[in-house]
């Protein structure tokens, strides 16, 4: 174990030797970016100092690490691209980015990384940005413990928090992004890990999948943005321990579900959203141990979905549980706790003895008129709702949880 | 009119009907608590009660103090009073004592479950003021309809329609146009066909409180006025104060003009 600590120790000492610090600070010898990148050799360390340097178009194109000291500023003026890496290795940590140009024509980026492996960017502050961290056909890389803070308000002219292009098997860590357009978006990109990011009042989706598979997201929190999450033509994907809170409105929704296959939701918290989860043609998807709270739809299915599994998930408190807009079912609901289930357990096994119908004649109602919802709660809908739940006419009448549990599952 | 307004308060007070009803609610209140063992969702389920027994009580009974103390309104007629305090008087005996057993009997279990430390108090509230709103509404609208009918048969037989027609008819026939209209904007209608039904616009209030994710859903520029920020809110209490108005106003008109 001695020689082993003896062995790095070596090491390090070698490398450290072997690669140099160069400082920047405005009254140094060097007191821009591009110039301390221009002198220094492969592996060095640029340390830069507390103050304002005003730069844009900083081209890293050797392996180095800039590590900020007390989160300098680099201001781009609004006059384009700020950061951009070329080369494998790069770490870039604590510095503080603002003014990134907007443009119609490309996607300017506070730090864009281009064909590269192996980068770090952490504790970066990203402000007054049009696209924060954009990835390009890189692979192994962290994004970690960023905090990105945009002011965005259209979404034509704004851009996304961290984005990732054709990238593979990057990490994506503790970061905090709102008020951007997307605040994560993963387009082309597979193998990569998101998890413990905050993600809140982002103009269009707090995640956005798009044709990327085998991805996991956990223990994330989106937050009050335009729609939680949207998951589209992808496969493969995990989404656990996830929290999707207050997404309101009239197109918003927790988790936004379009052809998607083989994934796994389990464990998340969706939480008083218009709508929990909006699913349109995802197949072989298995839904085990959420909890839907609160929400006005805790969840949408709105056709083409086939062989789900609805598995020991808490219902409560919903206006309504399910919603279909077709008669066919081909999705399995079985041991859920359901807060609207009115049956009884005589042998007292935990498991309802009358099958839950979760499907509501008055939700097919509102699905078709959508302002009848102003009759919600009312006398008359109770009443049409249990005939149609005596003998189902307009609802699938399969769709049954024939196990519905009697107490809140708890895991 | 204060006079006369006591006495039927005190009237009433002593009668029986109105400890059926303070036990009942505290029953409710007590039953519901023990049950749930959760404040807010004791206020929810209580919501649900309220809007439909309430206007059902209140037109009941304003209905048979009526016509049970019909010889005594007489005898009142025949002393040098003026009929609007007559009749102004006993309609507030009536109301003020459902009303409060209605509060006594809620709030007493709610305050003593430890209402005042959670933060359901608001919800509470806003319920308390809604019955106390039905039931001034009903009332009154149960004194109209006995002082136009002096059959006693026919009076309680309206008086059961109007709750039945109020409670349940109307939202079936709201269903069935707003869906017979589906193709034209209808936010506007479904508004409108709220406001004109104080059962309805109570049940908008609690909405507001329970199902606002859901309301929010609802692609509408009026919807979303109304139910996103106070408007909703204050529009629906200006109705309910019109709705308690009119049919008071029309006491006091039929009152002075009835042949006794």
């Amino acid at each position: 174990m001695k020689n082993l600590l003896l062995f790095f120790a070596a090491i390090l000492m070698a490398y450290s030797t072997y690669a140099q610090n160069i400082e920047v600070c405005s009254t140094c010898a060097i007191s821009t970016l591009k110039k301390a990148i221009s002198v220094v050799k492969d592996f060095d360390t640029v340390l830069v100092k507390k103050g304002t340097y005003k730069e844009h178009n900083i081209l890293i194109d050797k392996p180095l690490t800039i590590i900020g000291e007390n989160y300098p500023v680099i201001d781009g003026e609004l006059k384009g691209e700020i950061i951009t890496i070329v080369s494998d290795n790069v770490t870039i940590d604590g510095l503080f980015i603002i003014n990134v140009g907007t443009s119609y024509t490309e996607d300017y980026a506070a730090i864009r990384v281009r064909k590269s492996k192996n980068f770090v960017i952490q504790n970066l502050v990203l402000e007054k940005l049009f696209f924060g961290i954009y990835l390009e056909k890189s692979r192994d890389g962290k994004v970690f413990h960023n905090k990105i803070i945009g002011d965005a308000v259209e979404e034509y002219n704004s851009g996304n928090g961290i984005q990732l292009w054709y990238s593979k098997n990057i990490e994506i860590e503790h970061n905090f992004v709102q008020h951007v357009r997307d605040g994560i978006y993963l387009e082309f990109s597979d193998d990569c890990l998101i998890k413990n990011n905050v993600s809140a009042e982002n103009l269009r989706y707090g995640l956005h999948f798009m044709f990327s598979n085998n991805d996991i997201y956990q223990d994330n929190l989106f937050e009050k943005n335009g729609a939680g999450v949207a998951v589209m033509f992808s496969k493969k994907i995990k989404m656990l321990n996830n929290t999707f809170k207050e997404n309101w409105g009239t197109a918003s929704y927790g988790m936004l579900l379009k052809e998607i296959n083989d994934a796994e939701i389990r464990g998340n918290t969706f939480e008083e959203n218009t709508i929990g989860i909006n699913i349109e043609g995802s197949n072989r998807i298995v839904y085990k141990n959420n909890d839907f709270i609160n929400n006005g739809w805790a969840i949408k299915v709105r056709g083409a979905c086939y062989t789900n599994s609805f598995v020991e998930n808490n219902f409560l408190y919903n206006s309504f549980d399910i919603s279909y807009n077709s008669k066919i079912n081909d999705n399995v609901f079985d041991k859920n706790y359901w807060t609207s289930y009115t049956g009884y357990d005589l042998n007292k096994d935990g498991i309802g003895d009358v099958p839950y119908r979760p499907v509501k004649l008055f939700s097919y109602i509102v699905n078709r008129t959508p302002e009848t919802i102003i009759l919600s709660r009312s006398l008359f809908i109770d009443i049409i709702d249990f005939s149609e739940k005596v003998s189902p006419v307009f609802t699938p009448d399969n769709l049954l949880d024939n196990n519905p549990l009697t107490k809140r599952i708890t895991w | 009119m204060l006079k006369i307004l006591k006495y039927s308060f005190f009237d009433l007070m002593r009668s029986r009907w109105s400890y059926v009803y303070f036990a009942f609610y505290l029953l409710l209140g007590i039953v519901l608590l023990f049950l749930n063992n959760d404040l807010s969702k004791a206020v929810i389920t209580l919501m649900n009660v309220i809007i439909v027994l309430v206007p059902l009580i209140g037109t009941i009974f304003g209905v048979m103090y009526y016509y049970n103390s019909k010889e005594f309104t007489e005898l009142l007629l025949a002393q040098p009073l003026k009929r609007s305090s007559i009749f102004l008087g006993q309609y507030l005996g009536v109301a003020v004592s459902l009303s409060m057993s209605l509060i006594l009997g809620l709030g007493i279990p709610f305050v003593v479950y430890g209402l005042f430390k959670s933060n359901a108090i608001w919800d509470f509230s806003l319920l308390l003021i809604t019955g106390t709103f039905l039931t001034l509404i009903f009332t009154a609208l149960a004194f109209n309809i006995a002082l136009t009918n002096e059959n006693k048969i026919k009076g309680f037989g309206y008086a059961i329609l109007l709750w039945l027609f109020l409670a349940i008819i109307y939202d079936g026939l709201f269903l069935m146009s707003l869906i017979l209209f589906e193709d034209y904007p209808l936010d506007k209608l479904s508004l409108i066909g709220t406001m004109l039904n104080p059962i309805d616009l109570s049940r908008t209030l609690i909405l507001l409180k329970l199902d606002i994710s859901a309301l929010l859903g609802y692609t509408g520029a009026v919807f979303k006025k109304f139910f996103g920020t106070n408007f909703g809110l204050i529009v629906s209490f200006i109705m309910l104060t019109t709705w308690v108005v009119l049919p008071v106003l029309r006491i006091i008109f039929k009152s002075k003009k009835k042949d006794f």
